[in-house]
């Protein structure tokens, strides 16, 4: 992908877009979460998605990711409409998410939540494996060593047996990123990873976006509450408020935006920029 | 205690245990549909039944050799099941749980009206070449079929619990057991792996409608083994596969010392009381089973 033009220099109209979002609304009942949003997510950039509580930012996410579908609008990965195609087709085309209240299988082993997110990668079948033991033997093992390599680059190495469900708060989160690379997303959506963090954790965690987005070249769209850590990683933002679209551009961009400004202290949420 | 007495103890314990099994064995059915797909299917004894009598006929009028005939029962249960999930439960995903449990509970019913309407209600033999000679453990003796099916029920669990421990298909099962939404997210097809649970829940029946329709003889009646389902996984853990061993294991052999110990005092019944009263006790003191997950819900 395009090497480090991560500054938050707008010049860099090399990138392509790979997600195309257009004019999307989503209602439940009476209720309007997303409301005729557009948003292009260029290539091989971080892109935060920020705003208040109940913005819509996770149902915008939720459709991008085919849980929710659209009322109106499209969604197009590579100029292909995905806005129809159900969560594990959009996740063999190279989606990957976290969710945003730590949402891994908690009776299993670290190692065999990420061999989870190799599913999407796995050829051979029921039959095949039991006919064909030899080579679905074969690609057990490949598969087994893309999850240690993640296993090495998020640093859980004495995890890999461990259940998850015993392990500290962070290192869940981690763990997840993890499975969420096993299946070697181009894009990954990130709902709020950082959530409930301390600042150490934070940084870490900040530390892996950033590596994800630069040795591996995965587009990230990111939903986080830390203006901090979203004004220092990404490269675009946008702002949502109440369903719509208020803002957006580069970080300082969207800081000095009036509008911006207004919606976080409107809700007192002014103390976020901390 | 006398040896006499030591001796109908073991005896009760050993019977218990055998029909235990066949109990743990079909209630295996029943758990591997509430695990994957979280339906609670009520016309799991019909299931057997159904098997029981498929066998019965391929044998009786089909005149096929005992395997053939068990083939048959499991391929017809497969399809069977996989065509329930399919056509009838598929359009009700999403739907409150009440609207699963009553669909299964018509099915029951239209399944017991079956054989009468069809080929009549009179009770059929499914014989097995396993002998008469009964089978003596120490003080016990068992029917040489109450062997053959806790020795099946035994291999069922080994190979059930390699299957979710191991297999990668076990583990993708697993996790969309756990968490639907987030198995979407990982790219599993989930839909395909709740057809593969109705599927195994297909075999187990089979293989349960086999062993207990020889056992008791097929008519409608083999459906009420269903009944003692309920028990089992109410003490084992409705989502738990030992849970449902460990819960049949225990129903059977309570039943028999009921039988054997109470029975002469009351005049009998007990065997079908006793299975219930531990039950109700079990939901009050541990309503998620021995082995079951605990779920903690925030209201």
């Amino acid at each position: 992908m395009t090497e480090a033009s991560v500054s938050s220099a707008r010049g860099a109209p090399a990138a392509k877009i790979v997600l195309d979002i257009a004019d999307v609304s989503k209602k439940f009942g009476g209720v309007t979460a997303v409301e005729n949003v557009a948003m292009t997510v260029p290539e091989g950039r971080i892109l935060s998605v920020i705003g208040p509580n109940g913005a819509g930012k996770t149902s915008l996410l939720n459709m991008i990711s085919g849980f929710y579908k659209p009322d109106t609008g499209s969604i197009r990965l590579r100029g292909d409409d995905i806005t129809s195609k159900r969560p594990s087709e959009i996740a063999a085309l190279g989606i990957a998410r976290t969710f945003q209240n730590i949402a891994l299988f908690s009776g299993l082993t670290v190692l065999d939540n990420l061999m989870l997110g190799r599913h999407v990668h796995m050829k051979s079948g029921v039959l095949a494996s039991a006919l064909y033991w030899g080579w679905a033997r074969k690609e057990e093992i490949a598969h087994r060593q893309r999850c240690e390599e993640i296993i090495e680059f998020l640093k859980l190495q004495d995890l890999r047996k461990q259940q998850t469900a015993a392990l500290a708060y962070g290192l869940r989160k981690r763990v997840e990123l993890g499975r969420a690379l096993a299946l070697e997303p181009k894009i990954l959506l990130l709902d709020e990873p950082m959530g409930g963090m301390n600042q150490e954790e934070k940084e870490d965690m900040a530390r892996f976006i950033l590596d994800v987005n630069q040795e591996r070249g995965v587009t990230v769209v990111l939903i986080e509450h830390d203006m901090g850590v979203v004004m220092d990683i990404s490269d675009q933002v946008v702002v949502l408020d109440r369903g719509r679209r208020i803002g957006g551009g580069t970080p300082d961009e969207v800081q000095r935006d009036p509008r911006v400004i207004q919606a976080y202290l409107g809700t007192s949420k002014g103390a976020a920029a901390a | 205690m006398s040896s006499e007495d030591l001796g109908f103890l073991w005896a009760l314990l050993v019977n218990g245990a055998s029909i235990g099994l066949m109990y743990a064995l079909i209630a295996l059915g029943f758990v591997l549909v509430y695990k994957a797909t979280d339906a609670i299917n009520f016309a799991q004894g019909e299931f057997v039944m159904l098997a029981s009598f498929a066998a019965a006929l391929a044998l009786g009028i089909g005149g096929m050799p005992v395997i053939a005939a068990v083939l048959l029962a499991v391929a017809l249960m497969i399809g069977f099941s996989f065509g329930l999930e399919r056509v009838v439960l598929r359009p009700l995903l999403g739907r409150p749980v009440v609207a699963v449990i009553m669909a299964t509970i018509g099915l029951a019913a239209m399944l017991r009206g079956l054989p009468p309407i069809t080929i009549g209600g009179e009770t059929r033999a499914l014989p097995l070449p396993v002998g008469d000679e009964p089978v003596r453990l120490g003080a016990a003796s068992l029917p040489p079929i109450q062997v053959v099916g806790a020795i099946v029920a035994v291999l069922f669990f080994v190979a059930f619990t390699w299957f979710f421990k191991k297999s990668r298909m076990g583990v993708a099962m697993r996790a969309v057991a756990d968490n639907q939404q987030v198995a979407m997210a990982m790219g599993i097809n989930v839909e395909r792996y709740f057809a593969l649970a109705w599927a195994m829940a297909g075999i187990v029946s089979a293989l349960g409608g086999v062993l207990w329709g020889s056992m008791l003889g097929v008519d409608v009646h083999v459906a009420v083994i269903g009944l003692k389902v309920f028990p089992v996984v109410i003490l084992g853990g409705l989502d738990s596969i030992g849970g449902a061993l460990v819960g049949g294991l225990i129903i059977g052999i309570v039943e028999s010392l009921a039988a054997g110990y109470l029975d002469p005092y009351v005049g009998g019944g007990t065997k079908d009381f006793a299975p219930y009263l531990l039950m109700i006790l079990v939901l009050m003191f541990r309503p998620y089973g021995i082995f079951g997950k605990r779920k903690i819900e925030r209201v």
